[in-house]
C-alpha cells in the first residue's frame, strides 16, 4: 500500500492546474521536446547549472577578448607574479598570463571532454542496448568487443599512440573514445537485458515496429537516467585523463595548454605560487559542478516519474 | 451462523479512532482515518477494499510494521495493551508470538537460505524456552497441522522445493507456531490459483480453529469473504463505510458503495449475460479526496449535504453501521436499481463467415537447462501441446486453466505470428508458416493485436499518450495526417478525454491506463484482439466498467477476442466458447452456456467448484470439490492423463479404467454438450 501512495499523487505530473489547457484545442498537444523543457525549467539549481555553463563557454569563446595578453605570448618583465591590475589571474614561471592561458585551456577542455564524452555515451547506448536487445550473435560479438578492450592495457596505448602524433590535441579525442566506451556499454548492456523483457517491448514487436525502433524508443530512453549520469561522469573523467595524459608529457604539449596541463603545472608550485594552480582548478570545479546540476536536472525531466519535475 | 447481539468468545483486539499518516512530496497524505474495529477470539473479520482504501496500511500499524515516515495515531489495544508507540523490541514480542501474520506473497515471506523446518522451530524458538529438539518435533507437527504430506522429510527442504500453495501452508505454520491470539492475513490467497486458493483457505479455518485466535482478513475479493468471514467491514478512502454480519452485508447492504461493489462482480452463477453495473469513475487518490462524502463524486444516490459533511459511522439495525445519509433509500434495494446498468450492447451484425483465426495441433517445448557455465539439457518442458482451436468474428473464445497450464504460451505463439513449433496457426485463412510477401506480413500483424494484462507494464511510461497511440499506427505505415485522425478516434472509442494526449501514463489511473492499452491494440483495426488477463490488475469497481467497454466494442466493431483468464466469473461474463487447460492440454472445449452447466470434466468441475461465490448462503452450503495437490511440472509429463494424479474422480472408477488413465492419453470427444478428453466421461 505505502508504494502506491506516491502515485496516488501523480494527477498532473505535466504542468498547468488541470483545465488551464481545455480551451485551447488547436494545438492538439505539447511538442515532447516543450514538455521537457518546462519540466527542467521547474528545476532551479539546474538552470543555475545551464547558467554557469553558459557563462564558462562564454569565457572560453570571448575571455581572450577582454585581455591584451596572448595565451602563448611570454611577459619576460613579469615571471611567477601573483595576480595584478596587468596580469589578472598572475604568471606562470615563463611569463605566461595565466588568465589567457585558462582561457584557452577552458577551450581546448571543453571541446575534448565534450565531444568524447557525446562520443562514448552514443556508441556505448546503441552497441550496449543494441547487443541486449538484439541478442544471438551480434550480442556475443559486441561482448567479446567490449571483453577484448576492457582487458587492453588502454592508457599505455593511448601514451603511445599519442606521443608518435606528437600531442596534436586533436588526436586525442577518437583515442579518448575509443578506449572509453566500453565500460559505459558493459553497464548499458546488463541493465539493457532486463528492460527486453518489458511488456511493452513485447507489445512494440507484435505492433509490428522494426527492431532498431525498439532499440532507439524504447530501450535507449529508458537508460536516460543512466545515460546522463554517465555523460556528466564522462566529462569529469576524459578532463582528468587528458590531464594525466599531459601530465606524463604525451597529451596536450607545450605550447599548446589545456586546464589538465595547466593544472599538472601549477601543482608543483601550489605553496609558493597557488594561483598557477587555483584559477585553473576552480575552473574545473565549476565545469564539473555545473554539468552535474545540468545532468541532475535532465534526468529528472525526462523521468516520468519523477516528483520534482511533476511537483515545482 | 452465530447470534448476532453476543459475538462469541471475548475480545481480543480493539482499534479505536486510528488514523495513519504518511509523509509524500505533497505534504502528508492520511491512508487511515479514523478507523474503528473489534476482533473476537474464534471470529473473522474481513477488511474489504479497493487499492488505497487503507487496509493493508490499517493492518500494518496493527502490527507495528508501518514504513518510516508513516505516523499511526489512535489507540491498538492487544488484550488490554497498547501496541502503538510501543518500541521495536516490545513488539517484537507481541509479534509473532500473539499476533500471527500471513502475506500475500510467500515467496519473499521465507528466507530462501534455511530449511522451512528450521524457520517454524526457530520461530517457536524466539518466544518460548524449548530446547532445539522439542521446536524441531513442534515445526513438524505445524507442518503436518497445515498440510504439507510427509513432514518429517519436507521440513528439511528449503523454500525453493515447495510450491506457492505449499509454500503460503509454511507460512500459515510460521503464523500459529506460537498459539497467537489474532491472525492477520493480508490477501493471503491472491497470488494462488483458484483450486489452490480453496486450499490455504480450508487450512486457514483449521489454523483459526487449532489456535482459537480472531482472524483480520485482508481481502479484495467478494467470494472469499462470503464464504470465510463473520463479519465485514467495508473500506473506502481510508474509513470504514459500512460494518456488519457477513449474512446482513450481503443481503442488505445500506451503503451506495457496497451495493456497487456487489453489482460489479460478475457471478460465475448468472444464467443471462447482461451488462455489469459498474461504478462510475474511479476511487479519490489519498492526496485529493472531496469534502464531504469521499464516495459522493460517484454516487447515484447523492444529495447536497452529502459533499458537505463526511457521514460518521452510526448503527442503522443492530451490528449494523453505515457512514452513509441516504442508507435508509439503500437498504434493500438491488445494485441495478440504483446504479445505471449500461445498455445492453446491439448483437453485431454477423460478418463475414469464415474463422479469424484457426490453431491446428499447436505445440512448444521449452529445454530445460542445468548448470550455470556448461549448459547441459537435462529435459523438455511441453509447455503446449496438441492445442487446436478457431474463432470467427464476433465471437469471444476463452483459454481458462491455473498458471502453469500454457495459456500464456499459446497466446505468445500466435502473436509471434511465425511457424510454430509444431502445428499450424492461420489468420484470416492465411497460414504463418507460409513465405508471405511483406505487404500480407503486415496485414496480418494489424490485424492480430493484444491487450495486455498489467496496464502499467504494458505503456512506455516514457512516451505521452499521443505517441503511445500512434506508434502501432506509424509501424502500420499511416501518414502523419491519418495518424492524427486515427489516434483521436481510438481515444473517443474508448472513452478518453481528448486533452489525455499530452499526458503521460503515470497520469491515469488503472482503469484508464487499460483503456489506453485497449485503445492502442485497436488503433491499426484489428479482426482478433488477444486479451491476456485483461481485468485482473483492475479494482472491482473499474472492472465491470472495463468489460462492458470490451463487449460494446466487440458488438460495435465486429472483433472476435482471444481471452486467458483465471476468474471464471469474468469469464463466464464473456465468454462465447470456452477451453480449460491443464498442463498444455486441453482437457475440454465448448459452449460457455454448455460448460458452465454441465461440465463433464473432473478438472472442469473442481475448477469451477473452487470459485468463491459472491453470497455467502449459497458458498456456505454448497458442495465443493477441493483437489488435492498441485499442478505437475511440465517438465515431465506422464504417460497417460495429465490430470490423472489429482483427479478426484479417478479413485472411484473400476480398476482396469484406472490402469487405463495412468498408462493412455484421453483424446477430445464429443460428450453432450461438450468436447471431452477424458476416459471416465
Amino acid at each position: 500500500m505505502t508504494a502506491t501512495l506516491p502515485t496516488g499523487s501523480l494527477d498532473g505530473p505535466l504542468d498547468a492546474p488541470p483545465g488551464a489547457r481545455v480551451d485551447v484545442p488547436p494545438p492538439l498537444r505539447l511538442g515532447r521536446l516543450r514538455l521537457y523543457a518546462r519540466r527542467f525549467a521547474r528545476n532551479r539549481s539546474a538552470v543555475v547549472g545551464v547558467i554557469i555553463f553558459v557563462l564558462l563557454v562564454a569565457y572560453s569563446v570571448l575571455g581572450g577578448l577582454f585581455t591584451p595578453w596572448d595565451w602563448s605570448r611570454q611577459d619576460f618583465l613579469a615571471l611567477t607574479q601573483p595576480p595584478s591590475g596587468s596580469h589578472w589571474f598572475g604568471t606562470n614561471q615563463g611569463g605566461n598570463d595565466i588568465y589567457a592561458q585558462s582561457v584557452h585551456g577552458l577551450q581546448r577542455s571543453l571541446v575534448i571532454a565534450l565531444s568524447v564524452s557525446v562520443l562514448t555515451i552514443v556508441i556505448a547506448a546503441v552497441v550496449g542496448a543494441g547487443a541486449a536487445y538484439l541478442g544471438g550473435r551480434v550480442e556475443r560479438w559486441a561482448l567479446a568487443l567490449i571483453h577484448f578492450l576492457l582487458v587492453v592495457p588502454s592508457f599505455l596505448i593511448l601514451a603511445l599512440v599519442s606521443n608518435r602524433v606528437s600531442g596534436d590535441w586533436r588526436v586525442l579525442i577518437p583515442l579518448l573514445t575509443v578506449f572509453g566506451w566500453m565500460f559505459t556499454a558493459r553497464v548499458i548492456w546488463s541493465v539493457s537485458t532486463s528492460l527486453r523483457e518489458r511488456d511493452y517491448v513485447l507489445l512494440a514487436e507484435f505492433m509490428g515496429v522494426s527492431r532498431w525502433r525498439i532499440v532507439l524508443r524504447h530501450i535507449i530512453p529508458h537508460l536516460g537516467a543512466l545515460l546522463i549520469v554517465n555523460f556528466t561522469l564522462g566529462i569529469v573523467s576524459t578532463v582528468l585523463a587528458e590531464t594525466s595524459l599531459s601530465f606524463l608529457g604525451f597529451g596536450v604539449k607545450t605550447p599548446d595548454v589545456s586546464l589538465g596541463s595547466l593544472l599538472a603545472d601549477g601543482s608543483g608550485t601550489i605553496t609558493s605560487a597557488p594561483w598557477l594552480f587555483a584559477f585553473p582548478a576552480g575552473l574545473l570545479v565549476l565545469l564539473t559542478v555545473s554539468v552535474t546540476l545540468i545532468g541532475d536536472g535532465l534526468r529528472d525531466a525526462l523521468d516520468p516519474t519523477s516528483m520534482v519535475g511533476g511537483r515545482a | 451462523m452465530t447470534s448476532p447481539t453476543t459475538p462469541a468468545g471475548k475480545r481480543v483486539l480493539s482499534v479505536r479512532d486510528l488514523t495513519v499518516t504518511f509523509q509524500s512530496e505533497r505534504g502528508p497524505v492520511e491512508a487511515v482515518r479514523g478507523v474503528d474495529l473489534d476482533l473476537y477470539a474464534g471470529r473473522t473479520l474481513a477488511l474489504v477494499g479497493e487499492s488505497g482504501s487503507g487496509k493493508s496500511a490499517t493492518a500494518t500499524s496493527i502490527i507495528g510494521l508501518l514504513p518510516p515516515g508513516a505516523r499511526a495515531r489512535g489507540e491498538v489495544l492487544l488484550d488490554g495493551q497498547e501496541l502503538l508507540g510501543l518500541d521495536d523490541r516490545r513488539m517484537s514480542a507481541v509479534r509473532g508470538r500473539r499476533v500471527g501474520m500471513v502475506f500475500q506473497d510467500p515467496l519473499s515471506a521465507l528466507t530462501p537460505i534455511f530449511a522451512v523446518g528450521r524457520q517454524v522451530a526457530d520461530a517457536v524458538r524466539v518466544h518460548s524456552k524449548v530446547s532445539k529438539q522439542a521446536a524441531w518435533r513442534r515445526a513438524v507437527e505445524l507442518l503436518d497441522l497445515v498440510g504439507i504430506p510427509r513432514p518429517q522429510l519436507r521440513a528439511r527442504d528449503f523454500p525453493h522445493q515447495f510450491s506457492g500453495g505449499m509454500r503460503q501452508r509454511v507460512v500459515i505454520a510460521l503464523a500459529i507456531a506460537n498459539d497467537p491470539d489474532l491472525i492477520i492475513a493480508d490477501e493471503p490467497t491472491t497470488a494462488l490459483d483458484v483450486t489452490v486458493q480453496a486450499q490455504i483457505l480450508e487450512v486457514l479455518e483449521v489454523a483459526k480453529a487449532e489456535t482459537g485466535a480472531a482472524v483480520l482478513l485482508i481481502t479484495h475479493d467478494l467470494g472469499v469473504v462470503a464464504g470465510h468471514a463473520d463479519e465485514v467491514a467495508v473500506m473506502y478512502a481510508g474509513r470504514v463505510v459500512e460494518r456488519a454480519e457477513v449474512g446482513e452485508l450481503f443481503a442488505t447492504p445500506a451503503m451506495p458503495y457496497t451495493l456497487g461493489l456487489l453489482g460489479s462482480v460478475p457471478s460465475p452463477e448468472a444464467t443471462r449475460r447482461l451488462p455489469l453495473v459498474p461504478i462510475e469513475g474511479e476511487p479519490p487518490a489519498p492526496s485529493q479526496r472531496p469534502a464531504g462524502c469521499p464516495f459522493a463524486p460517484r454516487c447515484p444516490l447523492v444529495r447536497d449535504d452529502c459533499r458537505d459533511k463526511e457521514p460518521a459511522l452510526t448503527e442503522i439495525r443492530q451490528r449494523h453501521d453505515v457512514a452513509c445519509v441516504r442508507a435508509a433509500d439503500v437498504l434493500g434495494r438491488r445494485p441495478e436499481d440504483v446504479f445505471a446498468r449500461a445498455e445492453e450492447p446491439a448483437v453485431a451484425p454477423a460478418p463475414a463467415a469464415g474463422p479469424v483465426l484457426r490453431v491446428n495441433g499447436l505445440g512448444r517445448t521449452f529445454p530445460v537447462t542445468k548448470g550455470a557455465v556448461l549448459r547441459r539439457r537435462v529435459g523438455t518442458l511441453q509447455a503446449v501441446s496438441g492445442v487446436s482451436f478457431s474463432i470467427r468474428a464476433g465471437e469471444t473464445f476463452c483459454l481458462v486453466g491455473e498458471s502453469g497450464s500454457g495459456k500464456t504460451t499459446t497466446l505468445l505463439e500466435i502473436l509471434r505470428l511465425r511457424p510454430p513449433e509444431s502445428g499450424t496457426v492461420e489468420v484470416l485463412g492465411v497460414d504463418v508458416a507460409g513465405l508471405l510477401p511483406a505487404p500480407e506480413r503486415r496485414r496480418l500483424r494489424q490485424a492480430v493485436q493484444i491487450v495486455m494484462q498489467d496496464p502499467q507494464g504494458a505503456l512506455d511510461p516514457r512516451l505521452p499518450v499521443f505517441e503511445l497511440l500512434a506508434e502501432p499506427l506509424r509501424a502500420a505505415g499511416y501518414a502523419a495526417e491519418a495518424t492524427r485522425d486515427r489516434v483521436v478516434e481510438v481515444l473517443d472509442l474508448v472513452g478518453l478525454p481528448r486533452d489525455s494526449l499530452d499526458r503521460f501514463p503515470a497520469a491515469f489511473s488503472g482503469g484508464q491506463r487499460q483503456r489506453l492499452t485497449i485503445a492502442r491494440a485497436l488503433a491499426t483495426k484489428p479482426r482478433l484482439l488477444v486479451l491476456d488477463e485483461p481485468v485482473s490488475a483492475l479494482d472491482v469497481s473499474v472492472q465491470a466498467s472495463v468489460l462492458n467497454l470490451l463487449a460494446r466494442l466487440k458488438s460495435q466493431l465486429g472483433l472476435a477476442y482471444l481471452v486467458v483468464a483465471h476468474d471464471l466469473a469474468v469469464v463466464r461474463h464473456i465468454a462465447d466458447r470456452i477451453a480449460v487447460m491443464y498442463l498444455g492440454h486441453i482437457v475440454e472445449t465448448g459452449g460457455a452456456e454448455e460448460l458452465f452447466a454441465q461440465p463433464r470434466h473432473p478438472y472442469t468441475r473442481a475448477l469451477l467448484s473452487a470459485v468463491p461465490i459472491p453470497d455467502p448462503e449459497r458458498e456456505r452450503s454448497r458442495e465443493r470439490i477441493v483437489l488435492r495437490g498441485e499442478q505437475r511440472s511440465a517438465a515431465n509429463l506422464p504417460a497417460g492423463c495429465v490430470f490423472a494424479d489429482r483427479c478426484q474422480l479417478r479413485p472411484t472408477l473400476a480398476t482396469d479404467l484406472q490402469e487405463l488413465c495412468g498408462t493412455r492419453r484421453p483424446l477430445l470427444e464429443q460428450s453432450g454438450g461438450t468436447t471431452v478428453a477424458c476416459h471416465a466421461v
